[in-house]
């Protein structure tokens, strides 16, 4: 760890925003990484976040319902239902777990997504 | 101190109130109990005996907390053991067998006898009595495959003992020597509502009529003769005239006798013999011997002070006999002096023959006090009442407005919780004060009227202070600051009921106009399966569509049962459990092609685990093709209704159980409710299907089918409760239709029926009233909302897999037809099941 090579950065195609169903996720798998792209609204509002659930340790964050507790956007898993917040991937029930959290970036409907390795 | 040696005799519900009694007071160690019972079973509710023939089992009626109950308290409990002798110089009891029981303290708790009145005729076959469990059984054995029952008795029991005749569907006839029914309890004005409800059940009653004796017909058949000249025909004859003290024990010991019989007693429950207690309804205190459960309680625990020498022993000083029933669906109640005989009393009453309610309160001489009332037909007063009367509060000056229409059904009788001094006696059956239950709100911090009723057991005998105790945990609450709500979550200010509501009458038919007109916020993973169930049980709409999607949980999403490890199970629907060997080879095959592992459910058919989000769409291709339709295991919906064979195959059968089941399976699946359904229908009385323990279930008899609803297995099995007996296919249906909709429009969010059942006010009455007789006259538009769901049934899967847009749903990767790399299976036995996450975590580490 201590000798690796700085970090290459790059930007990575998933998909078409329309590929995303409104308040919907879908999975994807990106230089052998699942990522959960989370579609929130009916527009280019597009979250990336770690498709693995901490809690049943199965890769299913990109089937959970999208919503938002007291006004804060989240995403519950599908498995035991904590939520995880979109913005940062906490968990609301117990802040030390989190999801990573990938960039996002839309260019004419295209889904980009930022991982580094 | 040496350990006593106590011998309770007889363990019906005071007796063994007076061994629980013993073991709640920590007692166990230094009284050494033994419980003598002549039936063959521990002691059951003889309160509730009638909810027998309604399918409560002899167990559903034990009054034993546990099983094991008196063996782990150290108590020696002998069943069918009958007292023969006590020698009250050797301080022994000799049971029938020739045992001999040494005792310090003698505990009399022989209870009573039904009194049969000394007729000719009265002991031929067919005519019975309506005791014990072994009493119920000879009804139900007698009564089968025959037409007409007759009770002798319009009393008390004898209403009781009349609705366990009809439950058992027999035509019912009451035969009272008096000239009304109920004539201890209530007046004529009480009595002549009374009777019309109960005629109006199809209950005939006699009044004034003097039994001269009883002659046997041809056919085993029998006649009632009476004084007038009259007669009636009938099967069987159930005498419920009363009790009689079982005395004779006492008697032959030489034991002091009350005047009118039973065991003379003095205000510690101790007979003429230091040594020997007496209490229930076998003990007369000052002569007189009481019928209620409540003053044997009493007495069972005033023995229990004396019995342990406790240092400040209770007394018993007389009880009242306030008392309140639900007699054929009908409320009774009565309180203190009922039928005003207190010189200078004053009367006020209130008839309403429309609606067949009667009320009348006793006021004292100087009109301040209530000093007893009666009330029928709706018995919702009663415990403010009984409040008012035990506590003596000074009643208000307009005390008409109590029981008049405007105020007379509600609690705004001026009676608030608060108002109630600390000792007031709020539960009488089981003599709980305000005080006490109070305390324990606050103690435990309850906010659920449940939790309160059993850590303080008010409420658990008659069940007529439940509402006082919900008054009073909610006064606690406010007090404290807790608002009691049932919103369905954060996004909706409404219950799910409220919300059901809304989207019928404005005819809503998407999440987002929903949330817009009654909600907040974006939803969440509470409140979005609600509404999507809500709008699918009323318009019944794919639940995959694109408007629909995204409310779904994983499994309505992708029509399939989540597993622990992100794979699926698939379980095709088999109506009635009855499976073609084609279908059955074509579920090997497809298990085979796509290495599912195969187990059979408990609701007869197969699941198949271990399917791949993007396998699912080819394997209910190939499901489809051979006539499979989707079994909704994933669904809030109906699973399947288990049938036995019925008399397709079986030598028992009495009707095609499973053709029905087949029927009701087409008929009610994919129907979306509150939580899952789960049906069956056994062919006959064996039950091999297990009907009583489903959301609706179905038995056949020798004259069509017994209904039962509101059964449950799982976590906390509950038996199904008789909704309509020996009902026709036809009524099966239409009952079912309306049952199954109004638990859908009235049921919480993942509330099964069971659960919403034990919520709901008046029980069973109130639900057949509503399902049967059509009281709310809702009944049209529940059938009206079933058709709907039934005209517009289509299988999801079918939908789903020739819809493309539906299909390109089902991938597990956005951009890669790969599989997800994280699913890996390991052999287990001669199938397989997903690794453990130890035994993949290492190669899993990369692409975490």
């Amino acid at each position: 760890m201590s000798t690796a090579a700085p970090a290459a950065i790059r930007w990575y195609h998933a998909c078409r925003v329309e590929d995303i169903p409104p308040w919907c996720g879908v999975a994807a798998l990106i230089a052998g990484r699942q990522i959960a792209l989370i579609r929130e609204g009916e527009g280019e509002d597009i979250h990336a976040l770690g498709n693995f659930d901490p809690f049943s340790r199965a890769f299913v964050i990109s089937r959970g319902i999208v919503g938002d507790l007291g006004g804060i956007p989240v995403v519950a898993s599908p498995v035991y239902k904590q939520h995880f917040r979109l913005s940062d991937g906490v968990c609301v029930e117990d802040a030390q777990v989190s999801l990573p959290v990938y960039a996002v970036r839309i260019e004419h409907g295209d889904v980009l997504v930022q991982l580094s390795h | 101190m040496a350990q006593q040696r106590v011998v309770v005799v007889g363990n019906g519900m005071v007796g063994h109130r007076f061994v629980a009694e013993v073991v709640e007071q920590g007692l166990a160690q230094r009284l050494h109990l033994t419980v003598l019972g002549e039936e063959p079973r521990p002691a059951y509710d003889r309160v509730h005996l009638s909810e027998w023939f309604g399918g409560r089992s002899a167990d559903d009626l034990s009054l034993l907390p546990s099983r094991d109950f008196y063996a782990a308290n150290g108590v020696d409990f002998r069943a069918g053991a009958k007292v023969a002798a006590i020698d009250r110089t050797a301080r022994t009891v000799t049971c029938a067998d020739g045992s001999v029981v040494v005792y310090d303290q003698l505990v009399l708790a022989t209870g009573s006898r039904p009194f049969v009145p000394p007729l000719p005729g009265a002991d031929l076959p067919g005519c019975l009595v309506y005791r014990t469990i072994e009493d119920l059984e000879a009804i139900k054995a007698r009564a089968s495959g025959r037409r007409i029952g007759v009770v002798v008795g319009g009393g008390l029991l004898g209403l009781e003992a009349a609705n366990a005749i009809r439950q058992m569907g027999l035509e019912t006839h009451v035969v009272e020597f008096a000239p009304r029914l109920m004539a201890v309890q209530i007046d004529d004005g009480g009595s002549a509502i009374l009777r019309r409800k109960v005629e109006a059940l199809g209950v005939r009653v006699h009044t004034s009529k003097n039994t001269q004796k009883i002659e046997a017909l041809d056919g085993d058949r029998l006649a009632m003769r009476f004084a007038d000249g009259a007669s009636l025909e009938t099967d069987l004859v159930l005498f419920s005239a009363g009790v009689r003290p079982r005395d004779e024990l006492a008697k032959q010991s030489g034991l002091a006798m009350g005047t009118r019989g039973g065991i003379a007693v003095d205000d510690a429950c101790r007979t003429s013999d230091p040594a020997v207690f007496a209490i229930g309804e076998c003990a007369a205190h000052k002569d007189r011997c009481y019928g209620l459960v409540a003053p044997g309680y009493r007495m069972a625990e005033v023995a229990v002070d004396h019995i342990a020498a406790a240092s400040a022993p209770r007394t018993f000083t007389g009880a009242d006999l306030s008392t309140k029933l639900k007699l054929l669906g009908v409320d009774v109640g009565s309180i203190g002096d009922a039928q005003g005989q207190t010189p200078g009393s004053h009367t006020v009453a209130f008839t309403d023959s429309v609606s067949e309610v009667y009320r009348r309160l006793v006021l004292s001489p100087d009109r301040k006090h209530l000093i007893g009332a009666i009330l029928v037909g709706d018995g919702s007063l009663y415990g403010q009442l009984l409040t008012l009367f035990q506590n003596r509060i000074v009643l208000p000056e307009k005390v008409e407005g109590m029981i008049t229409p405007q105020t007379g059904g509600g609690a705004k009788i001026g009676l608030k919780p608060s108002d109630l001094p600390d000792t007031a006696q709020i539960c009488s059956c089981n003599n709980v004060s305000k005080g006490a239950i109070v305390g324990a709100i606050r103690d435990h911090k309850y906010t659920l009227v449940g939790d309160v009723i059993s850590c303080t057991k008010a409420g658990t005998g008659c069940g007529s202070c439940k509402t006082l105790v919900k008054d009073l945990l909610h006064a606690e609450l406010k007090a404290a600051g807790v608002e009691v709500t049932n919103h369905v979550c954060e996004h909706f200010k409404h219950s799910r009921q409220e919300l059901y509501h809304l989207v019928r009458v404005h005819k809503i038919t998407t999440f987002g106009e929903l949330i817009a007109r009654h909600g907040s916020g974006t939803g969440c993973d509470i409140c979005k399966p609600a509404v999507a169930s809500i709008l699918a049980s009323a318009w019944n709409e794919p639940v995959i569509g694109r408007k629909h999607a995204h409310l779904q949980d994983t499994n309505d999403r992708f029509l399939a049962n989540l597993q622990r490890d992100g794979t699926y199970s698939v379980v095709p629907r088999c109506p009635g459990g009855e499976i073609t060997p084609d279908q059955l080879i074509a579920l090997g095959q497809v298990a085979k092609k796509y290495r599912l592992y195969s187990k059979i459910t408990g609701g007869q058919r197969v699941d198949l685990f271990g399917a791949r989000v993007e396998q699912l769409p080819a394997i209910w291709e190939e499901l489809i093709a051979v006539g499979f339709e989707s079994g909704h295991a994933y669904g809030k919906s109906l699973r399947t209704v288990k049938s036995c064979v019925g008399t397709d195959w079986c030598r028992y059968g009495v009707q095609d159980s499973v053709g029905l089941a087949v029927k009701m399976e087409h008929r009610y699946k994919g129907l979306r409710s509150p939580h899952k359904l789960k049906s069956a229908c056994s062919g006959c009385a064996r039950e091999c299907a297990e009907a009583q323990g489903k959301d609706f279930g179905v038995i056949a008899t020798e004259k069509g089918y017994n209904l039962y609803v509101c059964g449950n297995g799982g976590m906390k099995p509950q038996h199904g409760v008789l909704l309509a007996g020996d009902i026709s296919e036809e009524q099966v249906l239409r009952y079912t239709d309306r049952f199954l909709m109004f638990y859908i429009r009235t049921a919480d969010r993942l509330e099964r029926t069971a659960s919403w059942f034990n919520k709901l006010e008046g029980g069973i009455e109130y639900l057949r009233k509503v399902v049967i007789e059509d009281s709310l006259g809702i009944c049209a538009e529940l059938e009206a909302e079933m058709a709907h769901v039934v005209a517009t049934y289509q299988d999801e899967w079918a939908t789903a897999v020739k819809d493309p847009e539906m299909r390109k749903r089902f991938r597990t990767f956005i951009n890669t037809d790969a599989p997800d790399p994280s699913i890996v299976m390991v052999p287990s036995r001669s199938q397989h099941r997903p690794a453990f996450w130890e035994e993949k975590e290492r190669q899993l580490e990369t692409v975490r």
